[in-house]
């Protein structure tokens, strides 16, 4: 089995508990104007790995991730690539590795999905925008699918992260950030809520590949905005 | 023997009968296995004092030095008792009658004196200078009557480079417990027991020499007695009290101090030691945890004064004042308790209660078995002040015991029973240039070793360059004895450490200390020559004197074998090549990965290299990788020098970590949890030691610009601390614009 990969972050250590083995998939069916990683968008570039050179890197960070830490998936959207995913998975899980996918949900629930779900630990929820137009124009696509995805986590008791990135002028609204925690809420399983703050540190990857950056009009969020979005949200 | 200072001390086992700190604290200490709720904060007076030191260190900072005493030699007992605070200080002694005043030490050699005094606007007092110059040869005279033109050679064109054949070699610890628990007194009959010993009928050399040697030691102690005695102290009999212990202590270090401006002095392993009279002390009601607190940090506060006269190139090459003052604290016992002590928390809590400083250089000694209220604790305070340093005691105690300390920044050695012949480095980029170009130097064109055939063809042949590399590296480590033999046979000579030396036993194991600086540049480059395309640009007399690579090749810090299996084959060959010479007083061949901040001078000195690194631009300090070649994170890098083999490297391989705090996590108990685990994960994984910073880059580019609002920004480079504003600004760029782990 071979997956296309983009690169691999040694130290993770804000992308799920503990240290994390960070592997950023190849490949992005959105379109996020805020993109950090638009070079991971196109699913034909990247490396290509076999399940067993990944699990043959993992494996010489295990001192380091065993005690509370593990392996997280991120990319581009790792479930593009699900059916490698499930065999990496089910190799890590032997090993007693704990596993977590940082993904948008945004894909359809096949039973190779649900597989992936089953095995994986814990999912890091990017909730785009609670608002589907926003959602659309921020991202290409409706937000119906990730809300299924997250809805069907909560369904079957899987652990959550629910993550928000808070770009000011766009995903900050009041009314959007009351309905999102309304939802968030109605989730079981929810372990953290994370606000990040929107940087434009991945603007020089847009430049890279000379495209313009769409954000260009719009400021970074400072640690205010994070304490509004928190106090309108009623979360710590 | 049998004191009334040592009431209430388990007696049993050898400790009484004969000199055994060891087995003093093993008998006696208390390990702790809590977290650190118990500290106390700083007393007033403390604060006192430390505003007083504070304004003098200001004003030492506006000079270069705050005053020179250019005409007294120092020695043990040279000086007047000198003071910050008479009323206040609990702890006292200073090197010379006054505060941050720098006495001169022409034993080493009368050049640098007069050198480091002019460079200070002062002049060595006419008759001092007289007689080191006609009548009394030093240290560093004495090596240069004897050097040989290739050593001269290598040494001038940066090749063998840092040669501790200017200044004082330093990394000898003595143990300096030893006057707080027996008393000088009971060291001295010990000495002469040993003197005995040597009453032997074949009066060779060796013999000779040691009772030579023997005589200096005692009449060293005999003037460590009288210094005391100056501050009012009797110590001879064993210290009686926590107050008196580290009193004492503080003595016979100081007294090293005024002995000795050795590159390293550093302290030993001491608060483990002290924390048994400060326990007697609390147990029988007799002092409080503030006023143990506040003895520490008036201890503490006394080791950041101590003050060494150098030249300007000097701090060039070390950066700012470095004494390496190192403490190594921590760590586990062969019995399996731990050896942390609630004192082992007091000495770093004098970051929290003073600030954050570069000496003493507080070194924890890490062992997957810590208590884990240490193990956070520790990784708090990195966090809090970039100040700490780890090396891995399971690696160490496995052939050091569990009675070791840290010389200098990574040179472990176990206390009084192993000494070093401390070797600075040898350039392996230059080396492997060297190769290249059959001996002659890439930048001045000198044939500076023997001529050998240069590499002629327009693509560099893997094979045919390591063939020419081993050769080079043959000589280079040749030459590198012969020097260092030379410099040590010289040092004993004329610059004995008589004071430490009496602090350690008769027979004890010594080391040729040797180094190596631009393994990741060898690495990287051996890398491009062999998974790339190396063509090689010539100039019109045929040097080689730059590289072009076309295609990719793997880097060494990406914890890739392809390249990582040619760094660990570098360091196990150059070290092979080192064992087949005979050294001074059959010491131990070690070696060490290791440049300090000098990788920037050790840069600057050095070509082009087939990686692709630019002439002049810095290696990588110690064992890491070169500035951004390391792309898949910092465990990656970990686990790239953990390779490095210790077995071949047992004077230490240092690795330099940079990190900002939102990197290492969200909040601060996160940020505690994974530099633990990090810690833990490195270690396990058979990394020898660590430097741990947590800062952000914007933080550093402000002290840069304001230094005056970051008196005290305290930052690790290879192996100790370093004052971030007294960085040059080289060395300041260069530790910005390396890696520090960002994520975002």
């Amino acid at each position: 089995m071979i997956g296309r990969i983009h690169s691999f972050e040694s130290l993770g250590a804000v992308d799920g508990p503990g240290i994390r083995f960070v592997i950023f998939m190849q490949g992005c069916s959105l379109k996020c104007k805020y993109c950090q990683n638009r070079d991971t968008w196109d699913i034909n570039a990247g490396t290509e790995y076999t399940v067993e050179e990944i699990y043959n890197k993992v494996m010489r960070y295990k001192n380091y991730i065993t005690p509370n830490g593990g392996v997280t998936i991120s990319g581009g959207e790792p479930l593009l690539q699900a059916e490698f995913l499930v065999e990496l998975l089910k190799k890590l899980k032997k090993e007693n590795i704990h596993t977590c996918i940082d993904t948008s949900g945004t894909v359809a629930l096949t039973e190779t999905m649900k597989e992936l779900i089953d095995l994986t630990d814990l999912f890091l929820l990017d909730i785009k925008c609670i608002n589907d137009d926003v959602c659309k124009d921020l991202t290409g696509v409706s937000n119906k699918k990730e809300l299924e995805f997250a809805r069907y986590l909560s369904d079957i008791g899987k652990e959550i992260w629910i993550r928000q990135v808070l770009v000011p002028g766009i995903t900050d609204d009041e009314e959007d950030l009351k309905d999102l925690s309304k939802f968030i809420k109605s989730l079981k399983n929810v372990k953290k809520i994370e606000i990040l703050k929107y940087h434009d540190l991945g603007k020089f990857k847009w430049e890279n590949l000379n495209l313009e950056y769409p954000l260009k009009r719009y400021r970074t969020a400072n640690n205010a905005d994070v304490k509004r979005a928190k106090e309108i949200m009623n979360i710590d | 023997m049998d004191f009334k200072q040592w009431t209430g001390f388990d007696k049993s086992g050898e400790w009484t009968k004969e000199i055994d700190v060891r087995g003093f604290i093993q008998r006696n200490y208390t390990p702790y296995e809590g977290d650190e709720s118990f500290l106390a904060d700083a007393t007033d007076r403390t604060k006192k004092i430390w505003d007083n030191v504070l304004a003098l260190y200001k004003e030492e900072l506006a000079k270069g030095v705050l005053d020179v005493d250019a005409k007294t030699p120092s020695a043990v007992n040279a000086y007047d008792a000198g003071y910050i605070n008479k009323e206040l200080e609990q702890i006292v002694g200073l090197q010379t009658d006054a505060p941050l005043k720098r006495a001169i030490m022409p034993n080493g050699g009368i050049k640098i004196v007069e050198k480091s005094c002019e460079a200070y606007g002062y002049k060595v007092d006419e008759q001092t200078d007289y007689i080191y110059n006609n009548l009394r040869r030093t240290h560093n005279d004495g090596v240069f009557s004897v050097y040989t033109p290739d050593v001269r050679a290598a040494r001038s064109s940066h090749l063998i480079t840092g040669l501790p054949d200017g200044y004082g070699r330093g990394r000898i610890i003595g143990d300096y417990r030893r006057v707080a628990l027996y008393g000088v007194d009971a060291l001295i009959e010990e000495k002469k027991k040993e003197l005995d010993v040597l009453n032997v009928d074949e009066f060779t050399e060796e013999v000779i020499r040691a009772r030579e040697e023997i005589h200096d030691q005692i009449i060293a102690l005999e003037d460590l007695k009288k210094m005391a005695l100056k501050y009012g102290f009797d110590i001879s009999v064993p210290a009686a009290n926590a107050k008196e212990a580290i009193q004492w202590l503080y003595f016979g270090y100081l007294a090293a101090t005024k002995d000795q401006n050795g590159a390293a002095m550093s302290l030993g392993r001491t608060s483990t030691f002290l924390d048994i009279y400060i326990q007697r002390d609390l147990d029988n009601g007799l002092i409080t945890e503030e006023e143990a607190q506040e003895l520490m940090d008036h201890f503490v506060m006394k080791l950041r004064m101590i003050r060494f006269l150098r030249t300007p190139e000097y701090n060039e090459l070390f950066s700012g004042d470095p004494v390496w003052v190192t403490e190594s604290i921590g760590g586990m016992g062969i019995d399996g308790r731990t050896l942390v002590t609630k004192n082992s928390f007091r000495v770093l809590h004098t970051l929290t209660n003073l600030g954050p400083a570069p000496e003493p250089n507080l070194t924890v000694l890490w062992s997957n078995n810590l208590p884990k209220g240490f193990k956070n604790y520790t990784s708090k305070m990195s966090i809090k002040t970039s100040s700490i340093q780890y090396e891995n005691d399971d690696l160490m105690r496995i052939t050091l015991g569990d009675d070791y300390g840290i010389a200098c920044c990574v040179s472990a050695m176990e206390i009084g029973k192993q000494m070093q012949f401390f070797g600075a480095r040898a350039n392996l980029a230059k080396t492997l240039l060297y190769a290249i170009n059959g001996g002659k130097d890439e930048k001045t064109g000198k044939q500076v070793t023997p001529r050998f055939e240069p590499i002629t063809s327009e693509y560099l042949d893997y094979n045919e360059v390591m063939q020419k590399f081993d050769q080079m590296m043959e000589y280079v480590a040749k030459i590198y004895i012969k020097a260092l033999n030379a410099i040590h046979y010289m040092h004993d000579k004329y610059s004995y450490e008589a004071l430490e030396m009496a602090l350690h036993d008769r027979e004890i194991l010594r080391t040729m200390a040797c180094g190596i600086a631009g393994l990741s540049v060898v690495a990287d480059s051996l890398s491009a020559i062999k998974y790339a395309k190396v063509k090689v640009i010539r100039d019109e007399n045929g040097m080689a004197v730059d590289y072009q690579v076309e295609g990719d090749f793997p880097k060494f810090g990406n914890d890739d074998d392809r390249v990582d299996d040619i760094a660990v084959n570098v360091v196990k060959e150059f070290m092979r090549k080192l064992q087949k010479h005979i050294t001074y007083r059959n010491s131990k061949h070690t070696l060490s990965v290791l440049t300090i901040t000098s990788n920037v001078v050790y840069g600057k000195a050095t070509g082009n290299t087939p990686d692709g690194r630019r002439a002049g631009e810095p290696f990588g300090p110690g064992a890491n990788p070169l500035h951004g070649r390391d792309t898949n994170g910092a465990v990656a890098v970990m686990n790239s020098i953990a390779k490095l083999p210790y077995e071949y490297s047992e004077d230490g391989i240092s690795y330099t970590f940079s990190i900002t705090p939102g990197t290492l996590g969200d909040t601060v108990e996160t940020q505690v949890e994974n530099l633990t685990n990090l810690l833990d994960g490195y270690f396990k994984q058979t990394g020898h030691h660590i430097n741990v910073n947590v800062f952000d880059r914007a933080l550093l580019e402000d002290a840069m610009e304001h230094p005056e609002k970051y008196p005290q920004l305290t930052i690790r480079v290879s192996g100790y601390a370093v004052n971030f504003v007294k960085l040059t600004r080289e060395q300041q760029l260069d530790v910005i614009n390396r890696t520090i782990h960002e994520k975002f």
